[in-house]
């Protein structure tokens, strides 16, 4: 009894823990004083204001162009890349998929700083171009590692019935492969929209000519102080995160029961 | 079919392998670092290192990171064991209530920190008004290390969950069966069994604490230097690529080392779900 009273109470404080930034930054927002730490009442005053940002409504447009754009890109090349892999004998196939852990392991700090290096050997100006690029390089490596699992569910013999039925290639691939793998692929394409929504590091080193993103306004705000509409502004992103995060998560257990489905059959 | 990877395969040939080959050389190499044609090989970089002011910085960084670890470790065990043991549906429900807050922006949960411990924070104002002195919690290594388990504790709790997950529970009753009361099979059974996740999870706190710049510049105030925070000011301030280079070398390498002491914990790697390759 004693125990068990024990272990509520420790996953109680894990969970405090892990919440009470959280939840003092979404109450904050709605204070009408500036100063952190004295409540003085009731407003939507910051989320007025955030809306009324020239600097943080840019970082926004630019956070959300790299994210959907770096999701699409990755998505495809991933996808093809995964197609690839799977169809690939044993070698050949096991050093591209350590190659592909490589942005994974590396440390952020390092994989930023060789594109930094890389962009400048290439001569390319810092800005919206060199973000977008560093963003589709890591999130490549996610597309493909979820979209591999789903082509080893896909049963081989479907491809080559619909090629004996008379469909090119192509057609078979386009008609059979990728609705089978569809669930993957967007699995995949949602993972990389919120690894880039998310990212500071890569963008950090990766961005220049006053171009910036979110993570990047809220570090220099940081260094100045901070603003309280950074506040509302958290508490937007992370009501949109947890929505977003929710729509993964149905899909995932979707997927689950229809793959256990599958095995049984 | 295999000519799809063609795009991924020059892709990773330009944005993965080339750089990593280009900060080597710069590495290897001292000039101006806007102008290629002015540089020369040398070693002076790894020289300059050894110097106790950097020295000290990644011993600092290596402590900070092994004790955050170490913290995880203790903080997550329970929380994972406790969470396996609990009925499928309350597990998906507390293992999602883990994973919610790191999708959240992580510069804003860590900076939030600010707002509960900080001079004028949630905890201080709480201390004046009950007659208390406020207390300086922020900016010295303590809050730093908050930092790091706050942001990395998940890394550690989700391996070692899913691999305690999948221990098979005949194991558990044959312990028991053959005499040996809960402490004996956890410390004889689960306790071994769990490993591999430790080392998943071991691995994937040591990497961001050791590289991480942003919570120390966050958290730790002006003093506080890591690694990080070095080659984030030869690269963005002081313009010495070569330096930064040199360092981040430096700092791929005790990682490449930390996984490959952590990896030898872990004997079985294949077929268990702990593994990260």
């Amino acid at each position: 009894m004693v125990s068990r009273w024990l272990k509520r109470f420790y996953v109680f404080l894990i969970f405090l823990f892990l919440y009470a930034p959280i939840m003092v930054l979404i109450v904050y927002s709605f204070n009408d004083s500036r100063i952190r730490g004295t409540w003085s009442g009731f407003t939507l005053r910051w989320y007025i204001e955030l809306f009324r940002d020239p600097t943080i409504l840019k970082a926004l447009y630019n956070t959300i162009l790299v994210a959907v754009l770096a999701a699409i890109i990755s998505t495809i090349i991933g996808t093809l890349a995964a197609i690839g892999i799977h169809n690939m004998p044993g070698l050949s196939k096991r050093i591209i998929l350590n190659l592909n852990y490589i942005p994974v392991l590396n440390p952020d700090i390092v994989t930023a700083v060789s594109l930094m290096v890389l962009y400048r050997f290439l001569k390319l100006d810092f800005g919206f171009t060199t973000m977008l690029l560093s963003h589709i390089t890591f999130c490549i490596p996610y597309v493909v590692l979820s979209v591999l699992p789903k082509l080893r569910q896909l049963n081989v013999h479907l491809a080559e019935a619909a090629m004996d039925l008379g469909a090119t290639p192509f057609y078979a691939f386009r008609k059979v492969i990728i609705p089978e793998i569809m669930p993957g692929i967007i699995t995949g394409g949602l993972m990389a929209f919120t690894l880039s929504i998310d990212d500071f590091v890569i963008s950090f080193f990766t961005t220049g000519n006053g171009v910036s993103n979110l993570s990047i306004e809220i570090f220099s705000m940081s260094k100045r102080g901070i603003n309280p509409t950074i506040n509302a502004l958290s508490t937007i992103m992370f009501l949109s995160i947890l929505i977003l995060l929710l729509i993964i998560n149905k899909r995932t257990e979707k997927l689950d029961e229809r793959g256990a489905r599958i095995e049984k059959n | 079919m295999r000519k799809a990877t063609f795009p991924y395969l020059i892709w990773i040939f330009i944005f993965t392998i080339v750089p990593l080959f280009l900060v080597l050389y710069f590495a290897f190499t001292t000039g101006d670092s806007q102008n290629f044609s002015t540089f020369q090989f040398s070693l002076e970089n790894f020289k300059r290192f050894l110097d106790p002011v950097y020295i000290n910085v990644l011993i600092r960084s290596i402590r900070l990171a092994f004790v955050s670890t170490i913290l995880c470790l203790i903080v997550g065990f329970p929380i994972a064991y406790i969470i396996s043991r609990e009925k499928p549906n309350r597990q998906n429900l507390m293992i999602l209530m883990f994973v919610i807050p790191m999708w959240m922006n992580f510069l804003l949960r860590t900076y939030a920190w600010l707002t509960l411990l900080g001079r004028n924070g949630f905890v201080n104002n709480l201390l004046t008004r009950m007659g208390f002195q406020a207390l300086d919690l922020m900016y010295n290594d303590k809050a730093v290390l908050l930092g790091m388990v706050y942001n990395f504790l998940p890394f550690m709790v989700l391996p070692i969950y899913s691999v305690l997950t999948k221990i098979d529970k005949n194991l558990l009753e044959a312990a028991e069966d053959l005499g040996a009361n809960r402490a004996t099979t956890f410390r004889k059974v689960i306790l071994p069994l769990s490993l591999p996740g430790v080392v998943t999870g071991t691995t994937m706190v040591f990497i961001p604490a050791m590289s991480t710049f942003v919570i120390s510049s966050l958290l730790g105030g002006n003093k506080s230097n890591l690694i990080g925070n070095l080659i984030e000011r030869q690269f963005r301030w002081t313009g010495d690529w070569h330096f930064g280079s040199s360092m981040s070398i430096i700092l791929m390498v005790f990682i490449l080392l930390t996984m490959a002491i952590t990896n030898k914990f872990d004997k079985e790697k294949e077929g268990r779900g702990g593994g990260l390759w």
